[in-house]
């Protein structure tokens, strides 16, 4: 879809550890994709698989002081995030880069009114031809399609509902017109006909502002209606990448394919559903070969030694597995 | 299976015109009421023996209420929930032991559930304990039964819930409900809280243990694919009130209410390739404080009527073990 478009975003080889004492947690071990204007990227895997770590190293504000990013780099249109300062990383959030979080009751501050914190928002973004700020905040509430946003504009969160309170997140994220937006699971504390809409609105303002999205998720449901391609991540890494509907319908690596068949449908009766049985590793104790090995089906010999690089599939499809080299694709 | 349900014998919960209203109450020292949060508003379902009810909605639609009243944790404002025919709320002495050891939970969060000083087999042990006189050898039989058809390695009991996962902590939550041999088990949002991969392995586990022995759930979820995975028959609530219930397969091959289809329409499919018939409601579910009269999902239905902000509609029987709870049909 967004395929000619150019690159705004590409992350290379991007490590973030975290220093515990328990050990150094590897969250983002070597991850690595690209991310182009209008374009949706999913991001999917278990709770713990590094995708939230990997969100947060974007914007940098991974949790201090265990948090840090080791290696690698984020090429926000051409230029190195990781080798800005923290003054600097505030110019970039909100304006170049906005993130919204999974749950509206910790994001929004619960003693400041819905328009103090619109308004602080926009103060730090670019100034715009004199049109007074309040106007504008109006204008970024009614763009969610908030009802009545001036009166909505003097409302404490608390007075708001789950999905009205992400909106207003929404209205805050996209206010200083970002072109990446990260959005981390942000319908996961919202009703299903309440997500439905939420999900609509996001396609809608990126439809307008041709807006880069990386939507972290665990739920397919939401990745086949909202992606245009799909990055599966277990264990720290990125073990598979394609066009969503290349991933669906044809899964590659073992984890993938498993983690898809375990899923319950809601058309067609199924009497068993097909199951993962174990866990992933822990992430300050992985294995040096294959991190799913433990849990593969195909597993052999080499997969517990080595890791398995990443191999073309199709286009733009890759995954990290031996048993692709193995058996050449069908297509 | 279904014909076995079918016979008239008096299934094991019947639950009549069961209503919860929680009053509000503005003023600190002189409380007045104001209104009447209308949780449950007037509901009636069956479990069979060996069957599994699914309750689906959105929050705030009373589900967890419902579940509430059927564990005795609130006093009904109305209604009655019999259990082999005797009202559960009228319990009391021995019956009511009896009836603790019956009627068994599993929560949605097995981080909070499970205490976290006592030893795995402690936790097991103590819903014995506290209901049944059981002698110390025959705690530790049936401790090691029980870790043993969650399918946890016996090991597991001298360990603390810390040492376990999301799934295994679900796993001994599970396993302390099954301890006292229940009849029934409330699964309230019983793998909403676990990963993706880990939510299949209790999926089947739940519909292991009700195939090996008589076991009924109520299962409250609000995830649609995990309630037809498990539910034999599912009932569909708004507001308190149950807007459609019917055989599992029949609601999901036909859902009739309009708020059934838009719930069903919102549940997005795993399949890029699936028809996109969406039918975004507008609006939110409003308050249940003192509620329209008339039919409580007309302000956001899309083929609202005249009467149905007058009218509640009756409970219609459409096809058999089908009913649905609107003036369209």
């Amino acid at each position: 879809m967004a395929a000619g478009a150019p690159v705004v975003l590409e992350v290379r080889d991007l490590r973030a550890y975290l220093y515990t004492r328990w050990g150094v947690v590897r969250a983002v071990d070597g991850v690595s994709f690209a991310l182009r204007e209008g374009e949706t990227l999913g991001l999917v895997g278990e709770s713990g698989c590094g995708k939230t770590m990997t969100g947060l190293s974007l914007v940098r504000l991974l949790p201090e002081p265990a948090g840090r990013i080791v290696d690698g780099q984020v090429l926000l249109e051409g230029e190195d995030l990781l080798t800005k300062s923290e003054p600097e990383m505030r110019y970039v959030r909100g304006r170049r880069m906005s993130m919204i979080l999974q749950d509206p009751q910790t994001s929004l501050n619960p003693v400041f009114t819905i328009g103090d914190q619109i308004l602080e928002a926009l103060r730090q973004g670019r100034a715009d031809g004199g049109r007074s700020l309040v106007a504008r905040a109006e204008d970024a509430l009614r763009r969610v399609k908030v009802a009545a946003p001036e009166q909505r504009m003097r409302a404490y969160p608390h007075q708001m509902s789950g999905g009205m309170k992400q909106r207003v997140v929404g209205a805050i994220a996209v206010a200083g017109e970002p072109r990446v937006l990260i959005a981390d699971e942000p319908t996961t504390a919202l009703d299903v006909t309440i997500q439905l809409q939420y999900l609509a609105l996001l396609k809608e303002i990126q439809a307008r502002t041709r807006l880069a999205m990386l939507f972290i998720t665990h739920d397919f449901g939401i990745v086949a209606r909202m992606c245009d391609r799909v990055a599966v991540m277990y264990a720290g890494r990125i073990v598979e990448t394609g066009p969503t509907r290349a991933l669906f319908r044809a899964p590659r690596h073992p984890y993938t394919e498993a983690l898809m068949a375990s899923v319950p449908r809601m058309e067609g009766a199924v009497t068993r559903l097909p199951s993962i049985e174990g866990q992933p590793p822990p992430l300050h104790d992985l294995p040096t070969g294959c991190r799913f090995a433990d849990r593969c089906a195909y597993v052999d010999d080499r997969c517990r030694r080595e890791y398995p690089p990443t191999m073309a599939i199709g286009p733009a499809h890759e995954a990290a597995c031996w048993r692709i080299e193995r058996s050449p694709s069908s297509r | 299976m279904l014909e076995d349900r079918t016979i008239a014998v008096e299934p094991l919960i019947r639950v009549e015109n069961l209503a919860k209203h929680f009053p509000v109450t503005r003023g600190v020292l002189i409380g007045r009421t104001t209104g009447q949060v209308k949780a449950v508003d007037g509901i009636s379902f069956t479990i069979g023996r060996q069957e599994t009810l699914g309750l689906v909605g959105e929050s705030g639609c009373g589900k967890t209420t419902t579940s509430r009243l059927l564990l005795r944790l609130e006093q009904p404002t109305a209604g009655r929930v019999l259990l082999d025919g005797q009202d559960v709320h009228a319990l009391r002495g021995a019956d009511l032991s009896r009836y603790h050891t019956r009627v068994q939970a599993v929560f949605q969060d097995p981080w909070s559930s499970l205490n976290p000083r006592l030893r795995v087999r402690e936790t097991i042990a103590e819903a014995l304990v506290v209901n049944r006189r059981v002698t110390r050898s025959g705690k530790l039989e049936r401790v090691e039964e029980v870790l043993h058809q969650v399918g946890l390695p016996l090991s597991a009991g001298a360990r603390y819930p810390h040492e376990f996962s999301g799934g295994q902590r679900q796993r001994i939550a599970l396993a302390s409900a099954l301890a006292a041999k229940p009849e029934l088990i409330v699964l309230d949002e019983p793998v909403s809280a676990l990963d993706v991969s880990i939510r299949a392995q209790i999926m089947n586990l739940l519909k292991d243990l009700q195939a090996r022995q008589p076991l009924s759930f109520l299962l409250v979820a609000h995830n649609l694919a995990t309630v037809r995975y498990i539910a034999h028959r599912t009932a569909v609530m708004y507001l308190g009130r149950i807007v459609e219930h019917a055989d599992t397969e029949s609601l999901y091959r036909r859902p009739l209410h309009p708020y059934t289809k838009a719930l069903f329409a919102a549940a997005l499919p795993a399949d890029p390739d699936a028809p996109r018939d969406d039918m975004i409601l507008s609006g939110e579910v409003p308050s249940p404080i003192d509620p329209s009269p008339g039919c409580h999902f007309h302000p956001r239905c899309p083929f609202a009527m005249e009467q149905c902000a007058r009218v509640a509609p009756e409970l219609k029987t459409i096809e058999p073990g089908h009913v649905v709870s609107c003036h369209l049909y």
